[in-house]
């Protein structure tokens, strides 16, 4: 076998890990599919009333489910990829790390079998909070193209904030501490256009809120499945996950070889 | 691969590492020829660890060279985790799969293909009496279990080399003295070990040679006789009812050493069942009743004291673990009063 074939010889291992692992350890991920659908519900039918009658839509709570579907498909990466750090972080402060360190495997194969896996989980966490929501009563006049072109930029966007929380849960100490820091993306959510017209924010919040890299995430994909135009957001959405793709990629191999460089007895 | 006999089947030449100011290995020489067993003997903080970490490629040394089977530990990397196994302190092992899941991991990691993997995953199972918990999650199994697959999932690509970090640390005596048989037997089919360990006797047991690793440096090496011949620890202690007892056979036993408040009396001697039965005959002969008889064997702290004039536990501020089965410290303390 070439080096090629052995690294993807090796990346298929590792995800075939990665997957029994997630099964072997249902409450997190079950928990982690789980909550975007409890906000959901918590968002259609507890705030919705009051939130969509804000949409100047006199179809209050209907409306809004149609508004915050984009926004509770970011929360679903976001809580993904809680799942991601905590498994990272498992692996590096466990003793198996050593073992695959000390055997002729495809370095970056630990890696990739862990953002593999985690994109795999999140595709289907989606597939399944877009399904509940049509059974809520969602609808979008989106054909097969545009829900591709959805599936296509929430999976780019997914591949970075997974790259992301794989480069936390290498810099995390503890899994205590890798499990937390992702919570900063989940309230990262809500600091944008998933859930509130950001019209409605004080200035200072509603710049950042723009601006800030979930949003046009966001807008995309509400676009796509309203029919309205997309263009400038696509580029941004697209530029801001592979940024933060490439760069946290670097920013974990680096620190996945730094480990293995220091670290006393 | 090198395979000829004779061959150092590990080589290191003066390797140092320090972390900041700290120095952990300085100028450590080893050699280990092809199909035998090097015992790393020192107390917690000697360097052992850090010795196997560097020579199993997982750090890097400050200074020095290594060979492994002939790679240079260096330059080529990869061709070393080729034909090594490591067994670490803590377990290597995937808590969330099964036994037989995690030897299944390390053979597809070891490209053996479908059929060879299962048939040697289903082999190992057998060999390390792992067959009928094969199906369980790791949290169900017993701490020798763990160790007995830890070693196993080591073995799945039959490397040539071997490094067990305290491969029996924390094992109750009969998982021990299974650990001790495995690793014999992979000697007997010429696979080179390298094994850390706090105890002699395991050293003892097991080791074709020995070196004594203390504060980074070797400060002795040789087979485990030439070792134990450079120890003058070995006694027995004779604990009598009456003073009037002890004095006697104090006045027939001048090379022994009395208690006058524990009621004991030291006398050197080699352990042997023939010498015990020489010292206990002449005592009955002398109608000198021996309430207690307890036998002390030179341990590390003996091999230690003797090599380095220190103590064990001055080092390690832990003690050692009572390993050999007699009463160490109150060995210890007569030998200390002694000394």
């Amino acid at each position: 076998m070439t080096t090629l074939a052995y690294t993807l010889s090796d990346s298929r291992v590792m995800l075939r890990r990665n997957l029994k692992r997630q099964l072997r350890y249902p409450s997190m991920t079950v928990m982690l599919v789980g909550m975007p659908i409890v906000l959901l519900l918590l968002f259609v039918y507890v705030f919705g009333g009051q939130l969509g009658a804000g949409l100047g839509s006199h179809q209050g709570r209907h409306a809004y489910l149609d508004y915050v579907v984009p926004g509770l498909l970011l929360i679903t990466v976001a809580s993904a990829v809680q799942g991601t750090s905590i498994m990272v972080a498992m692996d590096m402060t466990g003793g198996i790390i050593d073992r695959f360190r000390t055997m002729a495997i495809a370095r970056a194969s630990v890696l990739t079998g862990h953002v593999l896996g985690s994109l795999i989980q999140t595709l289907a966490g989606m597939v399944i909070l877009v399904g509940v929501a049509i059974a809520l009563g969602f609808r979008s006049s989106a054909g097969v193209l545009e829900w591709l072109a959805v599936a296509g930029i929430l999976a780019l966007f997914a591949f970075g904030l997974i790259w992301l929380a794989v480069a936390l849960g290498l810099a995390a100490k503890s899994v205590e501490t890798a499990s937390n820091t992702p919570m900063v993306l989940l309230l990262l959510c809500f600091f944008g256009n998933g859930f509130v017209l950001t019209s409605t924010m004080p200035a200072g919040l509603r710049q950042f809120a723009e601006y800030q890299p979930l949003t046009p995430v966001a807008d995309t994909v509400r676009g796509l499945l309203t029919g309205a135009a997309v263009g400038d957001h696509a580029i941004a959405a697209t530029a801001w996950s592979l940024g933060i793709a490439v760069a946290a990629y670097f920013w974990a191999i680096s620190l996945y070889n730094r480990r293995r460089a220091a670290e006393p007895n | 691969m090198t395979g000829q006999t004779g061959a150092p089947g590990i080589v290191a030449r003066d390797v140092c590492k320090s972390f900041g100011n700290h120095v952990v290995l300085d100028h450590v020489n080893l050699s280990v020829e092809e199909g035998t067993v090097l015992a790393l003997l020192g107390p917690n903080g000697a360097g052992k660890t850090t010795m196997v970490r560097i020579l199993s490629t997982l750090i890097s040394p400050s200074s020095g060279s290594m060979q492994i089977a002939g790679h240079d530990v260096a330059d080529d990397p990869d061709g070393v985790r080729a034909v090594i196994g490591v067994t670490g302190q803590f377990s290597a092992v995937d808590n969330l799969l099964t036994g037989a899941e995690n030897l299944r991991l390390m053979a597809d990691l070891r490209h053996l293909g479908c059929e060879a993997g299962q048939r040697r995953v289903a082999e190992l199972l057998e060999q390390f009496d792992l067959t009928d918990a094969a199906g369980k999650v790791l949290s169900a199994y017993s701490g020798g279990m763990r160790r007995r697959l830890d070693l196993a999932m080591t073995l799945v690509g039959r490397p040539r080399v071997i490094f067990l970090d305290e491969p029996t640390t924390g094992l109750d005596p009969r998982s021990r003295l299974t650990m001790w048989q495995k690793i014999r037997e992979l000697v007997s089919d010429g696979v080179t070990v390298l094994l850390t360990t706090q105890y002699l006797d395991e050293a003892d047991q097991l080791a074709d040679r020995v070196a004594v690793l203390d504060q980074g440096r070797v400060v002795a090496e040789g087979t485990p006789a030439e070792l134990k011949s450079r120890i003058p620890g070995g006694h027995v202690l004779l604990h009598f009812a009456r003073p009037d007892l002890l004095r006697s056979a104090a006045g027939l036993l001048p090379a022994a050493d009395p208690d006058e408040d524990q009621l004991v009396l030291q006398v050197p001697s080699d352990g042997t069942v023939s010498s015990l039965r020489e010292l206990l005959d002449e005592l009955h002969h002398a109608r000198i009743d021996v309430e207690r008889l307890t036998v002390h064997t030179p341990d590390l702290d003996d091999v230690f004291f003797a090599v380095t004039g220190s103590h064990v536990a001055a080092h390690a501020g832990t003690g050692h673990a009572p390993q050999t089965g007699q009463a160490p410290q109150a060995g210890h303390a007569l030998q200390g009063a002694q000394r």
